[in-house]
């Protein structure tokens, strides 16, 4: 049972949950940028929390429906349309064998996903089919490949299940200004003072430079003071400063390790919402605790 | 020690503030005494020169309680311990042929030194890995004598051969698989450094000790090593 891909659009690429355990290698994870919404698709369909999806950046993904199937969508809307009828994200939809799936363009937010009962199949190596261009490993092939016009997305037939739909509590709005919780760490006790005033408040612009290993923000230059560090571990959604003061938020494929300053990290509701956001879109920053970065999990993440 | 909180599920231990074999023995320690006792709490560990970044499982154990179970574990870290963990030891073999060393000459005369005094002296040391990262299994090895550390070029190479062994300052590496790099190329081992078929993937972990044994061009291609031409050109 499988989905043709008749249009891959740019970066279309299976992920699951991300490759855990090899990071001391060098290996990054990989994994759904926007955590939250893949979580919710697999939760619409009752699957397994890690088990792969199609995540769609951008759009322009077609696929011709081969069989029968109950699929779900989350995250952006990308103006997907099931046989040219618009279908909104975060609820479940049945398809029939001949539907056509479609991906356009952007209505809000920046990566759709989609999902089908029981999970696509993929190669796995190291433990996950999540894609990671950069390294070669992950997909389809497990070579790291995007999506290519002709691919077939395979899967395990299922019993229907009924249709559901997210909460509207659990439902961001993308358009809205953003206003991201660092909790303080890394080298923020040594930046002065002043520089850490400035960043929490003023508003950085995205740039046009994001992508999956990390996304850099212009606007108020921080000088953290420090020439470099030695390097050190990154975490998912460390916030690095280099020398021309411009933010960088490191995502899913960021490097394990790396030597530049870092004032802080988002947490993973956090990240996930920046990486709905485009070019142009302004971000400001606000300090939390670690306790209220708990608290955000458990409030928002998936029951 | 210090132990400080990142976000929901990762944390970071510093073990000390400066490169050194010392402090590079203790992170590689703090990685076999945390993965055998809280190995079943945590995600990922990711040792580097001075430090220990944890992801763990936030529905299994939180920053406070995870915390006091590592201040309990490394500050038992005593030398008892120390013995008792040893490290895992390497030896590369490394062919210094020149048709496989495209930086061995200019590194020779930035040194004052022949070609052979260079080999016998990044041979004869024994290195740590001090961190792993840049690309998978890409391993910083030090510290390298200083009387054959070079600066890395300005330039970066666009492809640097899966194997070769190079230098840059005071840090040696061997590339485990072909990528752009900077660094100094004065030889290639035939050893594949990853295996992405094995689950363990490399035998190079951060703390580990790593010796350069050289070999003669028979035994280099006896052992699998390659020769393509023009490669080192790019």
């Amino acid at each position: 049972m499988s989905f043709e891909v008749l249009k891959p659009g740019h970066f279309s690429c299976i992920q699951d949950l991300g490759r855990v355990g090899y990071q001391h290698l060098g290996i990054t994870t990989g994994g759904p940028m926007d955590e939250h919404a893949f979580s919710w698709a697999n939760r619409l369909l009752g699957n397994s929390p890690n088990v792969a999806q199609v995540e769609i950046t951008y759009g322009v993904l077609s696929l011709l429906a081969e069989t029968d199937a109950m699929i779900a969508i989350t995250g952006a809307d990308l103006d997907a349309r099931i046989n040219d009828i618009h279908v909104a994200p975060w609820f479940s939809y049945s398809v029939a064998a001949g539907d056509r799936l479609e991906f356009n363009t952007p209505l809000s937010g920046l990566r759709a996903y989609l999902a089908v009962v029981g999970g696509f199949s993929a190669t796995h190596k190291l433990g996950s089919c999540a894609t990671v261009a950069r390294e070669g490993i992950g997909g389809i092939t497990g070579q790291g490949d995007y999506l290519t016009k002709g691919d077939r997305l395979n899967f395990d037939p299922h019993a229907h299940r009924s249709r559901a739909t997210v909460p509207t509590w659990a439902i961001p709005d993308y358009d809205a200004q953003l206003a991201l919780g660092v909790v303080p760490g890394y080298q923020a006790a040594q930046f002065p003072d002043d520089e850490l005033e400035k960043f929490f408040s003023s508003s950085y612009e995205v740039t046009k430079n994001i992508d999956r290993m990390g996304y850099r923000l212009s606007g108020a230059a921080i000088d953290s003071g420090l020439d470099g560090i030695i390097s050190e571990g990154i975490c998912y959604g460390a916030i690095q400063v280099p020398g021309d003061g411009q933010p960088i938020i490191l995502m899913k494929d960021r490097q394990t390790i790396g030597g530049y300053p870092k004032i802080g990290s988002l947490t993973a509701l956090g990240a996930a919402q920046l990486s709905q956001r485009g070019p142009g879109a302004s971000v400001n920053f606000y300090p939390i605790t670690l306790y209220e970065a708990m608290l955000q999990r458990r409030l928002f993440g998936v029951p | 020690m210090r132990i400080e909180a990142l976000n929901e599920n990762s944390s970071i231990i510093y073990l000390g503030d400066e490169i050194s074999d010392e402090v590079s023995a203790r992170v590689g320690r703090a990685v076999a005494l945390v993965r055998q006792s809280l190995g079943h709490l945590l995600i990922d560990l990711v040792p580097s020169y001075t430090s220990l970044l944890l992801y763990y499982d936030p529905d299994r154990i939180d920053h406070d309680q995870l915390r006091q179970r590592l201040v309990e574990l490394l500050d038992s870290d005593t030398a008892n311990t120390q013995e008792s963990i040893t490290s895992t030891q390497l030896e590369v073999p490394v062919y210094y042929g020149e048709e496989v060393a495209p930086d061995l000459q200019l590194l020779s005369e930035y040194a004052g030194l022949s070609p052979d005094e260079v080999i016998s002296i990044h041979s004869d040391s024994s290195y740590r890995v001090y961190a792993i990262g840049f690309a998978p299994g890409f391993a910083y090895l030090g510290k390298v004598d200083e009387r054959i550390a070079m600066p890395r070029m300005q330039k970066p190479r666009l492809r640097i051969p899966a194997g070769s062994v190079a230098i840059a300052d005071a840090q040696t590496a061997v590339y485990p698989a072909a990528t752009p790099g900077g660094w100094r190329i004065i030889g290639r081992t035939p050893m594949q450094m990853i295996d992405w078929e094995s689950d363990s993937l490399t035998q190079i972990v951060v703390g580990a000790e790593v010796r350069f044994r050289p070999i003669d061009r028979q035994e280099y291609l006896d052992l699998g090593g390659k020769l393509e031409e023009g490669e080192n050109e790019l």
